[in-house]
């Protein structure tokens, strides 16, 4: 049996892989069927809206071309979009999308990360990350403003000393001051990231806290 | 059995090599998979100048680090590792079975598909983002409720795009019949190696499918980032492993000339690494929301891991026991047991860092690049190595050009990888202290730059001796046939 084709095949190619799979797949996604998958419009919130309507103010032509009214219809559009330019661009391989409960993480990002808040359209496939260049972003939302997030986007160097963050000028028509759609669609996506939790993170207190 | 002399099943009369083995197939993948290991190197190198602010271009949307990044590791995993496997196995399975494979023209349609999922990948990951916004692809996305983009797919080794997916598996499942056809006519027992690429054969169908399809299409959230461990992980341990290790229970007993030590440990490895691998992976992302029974789980199956792999390691060891000199001599055992020196490394390292302790520290940081290049270069492409180093001969038919530049080449990647090995992995502790201890994040990042400098340079030998082997292979090509060919072994 060991050493036949069949014992092989069957046992070692298919079974085992079977077990695997079962015991390392199947069970979690038993476990989380009641947790049905949110979609992009359900998980739209107040306070995405707040930024996506800042958005919308502080860069109008901008916005006014690349989604017209800021509704929560072209919120939910935007982070779809946010999300595939984050992943396109290799963002994730940069940055981590949950908050371990060790290593004093949940001091310097927020809350441990829970399942709930990965069972939606925009985690699928999930954004995980394994490694970290730059900081965990799952809760980045709200703690920064979008006038920080274009120069940083366009430039990280100019806010953030030595920073080796690459540029995104092409999120941009030539200026900072001019996000084009997948500008304004990534800026929503980060602002997103985290604005159902509870309460806002703490980060920029803990650096003023510093100075 | 010993692999050089099948004794119970030689038909009457064995079949000539030349009918068996297509050498053309075998060097042309060969070729190919050196073009994507360069372009690979040339990719990680842009990403590491990237880190140390020496980006030549920063502001070219095509040339843009992160896009590179991806393409950096999928060229390694499915341009260089799958198509100097392919070839490989072109090689090895007819001269094990003593048949050759399915179809000589299915063979040569899928070197084709296969240039083609790598090059439409590379295309896919590096101008895809551009067209994310173009109304065609959102209206496409909306009609047909697919994933929006044609660029990267979100999944770690899976970049592949979602278009191109379907023909890979495809692919996957032509190579499987080709090679399953004379492994299924062969009579008798069975030697180790193919043991292995039976197995292979069909994981690696079945991880592709799990992981592309399934955290894409159907689950997502935690028990998609379950699913996606495990895809990882199983395209390391199901599909490259099995590969190798096939491919040295293959050469090394040739090159040698005596059998494998002990049988009975190559049953122990080929079964414990069918059941123990596969169950490891969530243990790429310990302390997630994922349950953690499930963790644990995974930690110990880890653990377990080891040991199987320390008994292959020691059946290899027994078989070169008293004959010690040759691996000084001959370079391709060279390359072998130098790789099965860093595969026992890693898998030291491995032992370590799976606990929740190590993980604490080191998740997340440069650690695990560190590990990453370990066990892709320094086991998996030296193996390779060693196995160009002793096929181009016999398939150009002439000696190698140079022996000294296939020593730079030996000396310069061994020596490229440990260093990089070795400096990340001290990188990957100090950024897990700076963390842990709430320092600005800028610490952490001023902190690496020694450390990211070092591993440039590290990269810059390794591609030298990279840039070594092709130009000897390319003089090698150029030079007029000398005294006789190599004969085959
Ligand atoms: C080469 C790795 C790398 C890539 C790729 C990368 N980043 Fe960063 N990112 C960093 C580093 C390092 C920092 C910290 C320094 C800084 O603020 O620029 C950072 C900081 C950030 C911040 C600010 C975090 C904070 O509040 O301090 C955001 C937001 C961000 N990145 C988003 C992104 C997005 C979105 C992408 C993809 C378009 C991206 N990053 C790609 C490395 C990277
Ligand atoms: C010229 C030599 C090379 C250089 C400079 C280089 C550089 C890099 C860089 C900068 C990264 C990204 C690390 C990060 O995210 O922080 C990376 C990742 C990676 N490289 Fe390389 N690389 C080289 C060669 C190779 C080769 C030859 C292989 C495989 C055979 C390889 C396999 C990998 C893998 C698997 C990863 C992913 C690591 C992870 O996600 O943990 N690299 N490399």
């Amino acid at each position: 049996m060991f050493e036949s084709k069949a014992g092989i095949l069957w046992i070692g190619g298919i079974g085992f892989f079977a077990l695997a799979f079962l015991s390392n797949a199947l069970v979690p996604v038993l476990m989380y069927r009641d947790l049905p998958e949110q979609t992009a419009e359900e998980v739209v919130n107040a306070r995405v809206m707040y930024q996506f309507e800042d958005l919308s103010r502080r860069y109008p032509e901008a916005f006014q071309a690349a989604f017209g009214e800021p509704t929560e219809e072209k919120c939910a559009e935007a982070l779809r979009l946010g999300r595939q330019v984050y992943i396109g661009e290799g963002c994730w391989h940069c940055h981590s999308q949950f908050v371990r409960p060790v290593s004093n993480e949940s001091r310097r990002f927020g809350d441990v990360a829970k399942t709930e808040e990965f069972q939606n359209e925009l985690q699928r496939p999930v954004m995980f990350g394994t490694r970290r260049v730059g900081p965990d972003l799952s809760r980045e939302g709200g703690r920064r403003g979008n006038d920080w997030h274009v120069v940083h986007f366009f430039e990280p160097k100019s806010v953030s000393d030595g920073s080796p963050m690459p540029n995104y000028p092409w999120l941009f028509d030539g200026d900072p001051e001019k996000p084009n759609r997948r500008g304004i669609a990534l800026i929503t996506y980060v602002q997103w990231l985290g604005s159902w939790l509870p309460s806002y993170p703490y980060y920029e207190e803990i650096e003023a806290d510093r100075e | 059995m010993s692999s050089s002399a099948p004794s119970a099943a030689i038909p009457a009369e064995i079949p000539r090599h030349e009918d068996l083995v297509n050498e053309r197939l075998v060097a042309w993948y060969f070729i190919a998979s050196l073009v994507f290991l360069g372009t690979s190197m040339l990719a990680g190198l842009h990403m590491a100048l990237q880190l140390v602010h020496w980006n030549p271009c920063p502001d070219a949307e095509l040339l843009s680090p992160g896009r590179w990044r991806m393409v950096h590791t999928n060229a390694v995993a499915y341009g260089f590792l799958a198509n100097a496997f392919l070839g490989m196995l072109h090689w090895t399975v007819p001269r094990l079975t003593l048949r050759p494979v399915a179809s000589s023209a299915l063979s040569y349609f899928i070197f084709g598909a296969w240039q083609f999922v790598v090059l439409s990948t590379a295309a896919g990951i590096l101008i895809g983002p551009s067209l994310q916004d173009a109304p065609w692809v959102m209206e496409l996305a909306a009609k047909y409720n697919i994933s929006m983009s044609l660029g990267a797919q979100g999944i770690e080794w899976g970049e592949t795009p979602v278009w191109i997916d379907p023909i890979a598996q495809v692919g996957l499942l032509l190579v499987a019949i080709n090679f399953m056809v004379p492994i299924s006519r062969a009579r008798g027992p069975m030697y180790v190696t193919l043991w292995y690429f039976m197995a292979m054969f069909v994981w690696t169908f079945l991880v592709y499918a799990m992981g592309n399809f399934m955290s894409e299409y159907w689950v997502g959230g935690t028990s998609g980032g379950a699913v996606g461990g495990l895809f990882i992980h199983d395209l390391v341990g199901l599909f490259v492993t099995p590969l190798g290790w096939g491919m040295m229970y293959y050469f090394v007993p040739i090159l040698l000339q005596k059998p494998i030590w002990s049988h009975g440990l190559s049953l122990v490895g080929f079964w414990g690494l069918a059941f123990f691998y596969p169950l490891n992976g969530i243990h790429h992302f310990l302390y997630t929301p994922i349950p953690m029974f499930l963790q644990y789980g995974a930690v110990i199956a880890t653990i377990a891991v080891e040991f199987v792999v320390t008994t292959v390691i020691i059946n290899f060891i027994g078989t070169v026991w008293g004959q010690g000199k040759s691996v000084y001599r001959s370079l391709p055992l060279r390359w072998f047991y130098t790789g099965m020196i860093f595969y026992f490394l890693t898998c030291l390292q491995c032992a370590l860092q799976v606990t929740l302790t190590f993980q604490k520290l080191i998740h997340f940081t440069d650690w695990v690049v560190g590990h990453a290049h370990l066990v892709m270069f320094g086991v998996f492409s030296l193996w390779l190595f060693g196995v160009m180093t002793y096929l181009f001969p016999r398939l150009i038919g002439r000696d190698w050009w140079s022996p000294q530049l296939c020593e730079w080449h030996y000396w310069l990647s061994t020596a490229g990888v440990l260093v990089m090995a070795f400096d990340l992995t001290l990188a990957g502790i100090f950024q897990g202290y700076y963390w842990a201890s709430l320092q600005m994040w800028d610490v952490s990042v001023d902190g690496s730059m020694p450390f990211w400098i070092t591993r440039v340079f590290a990269g810059l030998a390794m591609l030298g001796g990279f840039v070594c082997f092709v130009w000897n292979l390319v003089m090698t090509y150029r030079t007029a046939p000398a005294k006789g060919a190599v004969a085959a072994v």
